[in-house]
């Protein structure tokens, strides 16, 4: 693809932007929130039409405007949002559209279920592909995703952020398939934000930015510090920012927290002033601890104390009143109503403070949104402007001033910059620092080794259920991190 | 507020410019359509009255409109209580027949000599016990609203045949001063029943637009668990819709047992269709989060305007019915384009 234009409206997102993808080649394309990846992808595979440009396929130039004509391309998407219906099995999920006909014309289960079983087993999975979606991990539904593609024997496939809601293992599997694919000829083009991801898999690069084509270097000659710099525009310093202040008092203690099935025994204090970290793999009980302090799941045994006192946070809103913010992982379901603006979303938590004589004051909520858009540099066109439309780390910026607003004293961030770009990324870990420097206790959930050891004072590590070392800064390691989380000791 | 004079962000906001970050939308579309976006229903009010009144110019007598609002405010009340329970995603079925019930006990009370006094407050608390009964099922207990109110109002239906003996309570406005004003008395003219339409108009307008209570029945119906992580009382807040409803049913079965001089244990079958399509004309989505009270009164006014006005232009009921179908569809169908 080159010289690809597109515009919506009067917003030009595309200029002069393509990418060049060999065969048997992994093809990493990166760039910021908005750089118009998404937008190039989509009009590689017809969902959107180019305004100028030339889309060549093995030599030949095409005109592809529909999605059709691009799955006779053999071009596969793979979203990143799984385009699977949970309530339908594997091989329905599979055949979606394409299903099998018998000589009646009736759908051929029989045929189908045998071919989505032997595309299944080439990926290494083993599992019944009458299985409903609901009932498998997000994983093994990534790879039910490539079956779907093996089955239109697709040559080229794109995956947009495949590796954002799976554990290690699984991007381990994942990472394996893809290079075997790759040696049998699929050619794949890789987009993520997580540099490590692309350094370890990928071939080839192609960087955009402002709706264009930078550059391409081939990944074992070109360095971190050179992407990224391609990606922004200019040399970004120092990726985690730190300062350096000595916390107050201890002001949230909790005490052998233990729920059923979600976690064990949970004790950890945190500081004014401090951030902790907590790292652990997915699944090893961090998120649920949270959800458990902040009142929005139950536990069954355990203490939690806030300025000494033994406390009783029964639901959010209790949570709240004792000084609390929670910043949940999952941006879309739990932190935004996407169809909702700006201004509305960012006040939700803290509505009843603009109320006087129980009538809210619109007057004030727009100004302090408007200080807040401010203070944390959300780029948004106005405030009326649905959420959803905003790019991801714009999104994270607003849930976050959601929480800002309340003024809380115990802010609690898990993912905060999961699926945000790296400027936006730096900004998150500003606001942060300047949190703990206002005297916040700050805990941060995160799968991100190099942030959680970068950016935290204490770093607590989670393994199946349990917390099992709490380290302090200056004797932490990303190997003795990663131990403590894989196998829970040395 | 937290203190943050002597942030060294300001720098940060230069470095890390970029353009605007709107991709892939166009901005606000063209005027035109925004303005029928926030006017569509209020056009269509207009045209219809325009068209019913150039067909007979008796629509448009003072006598007339005073009648339209008369025969809307049942269908008006139980419209707006019905809008706050949509706004959070749910339904309630059981309006009719709560109206039904509440009507019911009115009639027999006031007939077997309580003062109407007593018995209006009583059974608008009746209503709210109806309404609360509901929403504990679906906020606390988690059942769906379609399912709930669907039982209920079956049981509440059920309550008023046993209570009646299926057999009407009549002649009960009169030694019944209070019961009577509800329909036949008025205000500077205005009919009482346009009058406390209009009232609790704007009164639960100034609830659901103004107070932390009227944005959580929006936020619940944008997303319950964004709201609830967003220390809002959600459960409090669904039960309570519930409850809104019910009152504004029993209240338009106060109004009706008024006017009819008699509780019918038949009243209110296929009410809640009525208020249903008001609310979904007026431009509310079935799916929460989004719509206007004002949009759900210009709805139960077109549904009143055609109603009147076909019959002032002698359109048989048949195609009456048929016409208001038509119209609900068109309406959806309009609002559907519109937002896109």
């Amino acid at each position: 693809m080159s010289g690809i234009c597109k515009s919506f409206g009067a917003v030009q997102v595309l200029k002069d932007a393509g990418i060049h993808v060999k065969e048997k080649e992994i093809h990493a394309l990166m760039g910021e929130n908005g750089a118009g990846k998404s937008t190039l992808m989509k009009i590689l595979t017809g969902v959107y039409t180019k305004d100028t440009g030339d889309i060549e396929i093995n030599g030949e130039l095409f005109e592809l405007t529909s999605i059709k004509d691009s799955e006779n391309k053999k071009i596969a998407f793979i979203h990143q949002e799984l385009n699977v219906l949970n309530e339908m099995s594997i091989v329905d999920n599979m055949f979606l559209g394409k299903e099998k006909k018998n000589k009646l014309g009736l759908i051929d289960k029989k045929a189908m279920v045998k071919i989505a079983k032997e595309k299944l087993q080439m990926l290494g999975l083993d599992i019944d592909p009458s299985t409903l979606i609901k009932d498998i991990s997000i994983g093994s539904r990534q790879l039910v995703e490539i079956a779907k593609a093996l089955l239109m024997d697709a040559e080229l496939i794109i995956m947009d952020e495949p590796t954002a809601a799976l554990t290690d293992k699984e991007i381990a599997l994942l990472f394996k398939i893809i290079r075997e694919l790759r040696d049998k000829g699929v050619s794949f083009v890789y987009i993520s934000h997580r540099m490590e991801e692309i350094f370890d898999i990928c071939d080839e690069i192609t960087i955009m930015r402002d709706g264009a084509y930078i550059g391409q270097k081939t990944i074992k000659e070109t360095s971190f510090d050179e992407i990224v710099s391609m990606m922004v525009g200019y040399d970004l310093d120092e990726r985690f920012p730190r300062i350096e202040i000595s916390p107050g008092e201890t002001i949230l203690s909790v005490k052998d927290l233990s729920q059923k099935g979600k976690f064990e025994n949970v004790s950890f204090d945190v500081r004014k002033g401090e951030i902790l970290g907590f790292s652990g793999l997915m699944g090893s009980g961090r998120t649920e601890v949270m959800h458990a302090i902040f009142g929005s799941t139950k536990f069954d045994s355990g203490e939690i104390h806030i300025s000494g006192k033994k406390v009783n946070i029964s639901s959010p809103i209790v949570a709240k009143r004792m000084g609390l913010g929670f910043i949940t992982e999952d941006r879309k379901n739990e932190g935004l109503i996407l169809d909702f603006s700006v201004r509305d979303n960012m006040a939700l938590p803290s509505l009843s403070s603009f109320a006087n004589n129980k009538l809210i004051e619109d007057r004030s909520i727009r100004s302090m949104v408007e200080e807040f858009i401010g203070k944390l540099k959300v780029k948004t066109a106005s405030q009326e402007i649905s959420v959803g439309k905003l790019s991801g780390g714009n999104q994270q910026k607003i849930v976050i001033a959601k929480w800002l607003i309340t003024n809380p004293k115990i802010l609690i961030l898990d993912e905060p910059t999961r699926g945000v770009d790296v400027g936006a990324k730096k900004e998150i870990y500003e606001i942060i620092n300047q949190l703990k420097k206002a005297g916040v206790a700050i805990i941060i959930v995160s799968s991100e080794l190099p942030e959680i050891l970068g950016i935290c004072d204490r770093i607590a590590v989670m393994h199946e259920k349990k917390l099992v070392k709490i380290f302090n800064r200056d004797e932490s390691t990303q190997e003795s991190v990663m131990q403590y989380a894989a196998v829970g000791g040395i | 507020m937290l203190q943050w004079e002597g942030y060294k962000m300001a720098n940060l906001g230069n470095i890390y410019r970029k353009n605007g970050t709107v991709h892939g939308e166009s901005e606000e579309k063209a005027n035109l359509s925004n303005i029928y976006r926030k006017y569509g229903t209020v056009i269509a009010l207009f045209v219809l009255v325009l068209i019913i009144s150039i067909m007979n110019s008796k629509f448009l007598s003072m006598y007339n409109i005073l009648n339209v609002f008369r025969q809307v405010s049942i269908n008006g009340l139980i419209a707006f209580g019905m809008t706050f329970v949509i706004l959070t995603g749910g339904i309630d079925l059981s309006v009719g027949a709560i109206l039904a019930l509440t009507g019911m006990v009115l009639g027999l009370m006031v007939a077997s000599g309580t003062p109407d006094l007593i018995a209006i407050p009583l059974v608008l608390l009746l209503g709210a016990l109806l309404g609360w009964f509901n929403g504990v099922l679906i906020s606390k207990v988690k059942l769906q609203a379609f399912i709930v109110t669907l039982a209920t109002m079956t049981m509440f239906s059920g309550i008023t045949m046993i209570i009646s003996d299926g057999i009407p309570a009549m002649g009960i406005t009169e030694n019944s001063p209070i019961l009577n004003f509800f329909s036949q008395g008025d205000i500077l003219g205005i009919p009482f029943p346009m009058i406390i339409l209009l009232v609790v108009f704007a009164l639960l307008l100034i609830i659901l637009q103004k107070t932390v209570f009227g944005r959580g029945v929006y936020a619940i119906g944008g997303n319950e668990e964004v709201a609830r992580l967003s220390s809002l009382p959600t459960d409090r807040i669904k039960t309570s819709v519930y409850i809104i409803s019910g009152v504004m049913s029993a209240l338009a079965g106060v109004i009706l047992t008024s006017r009819l001089s008699s509780s019918q244990p038949t009243a209110g079958a296929g009410f809640e269709l009525d208020a249903i399509a008001a609310v979904v004309i007026g431009g509310t989505s079935l799916a929460g989060g989004k719509g206007r009270l004002f949009g759900t009164l210009i709805g139960v006014l077109i549904i009143g305007v055609l109603n009147n006005g076909l019959n002032i232009i002698g359109v048989s009921a048949f195609y009456q019915q048929f016409i208001k179908g038509l119209v609900i569809l068109l309406a959806v169908i309009l609002d559907r384009k519109s937002s896109r």
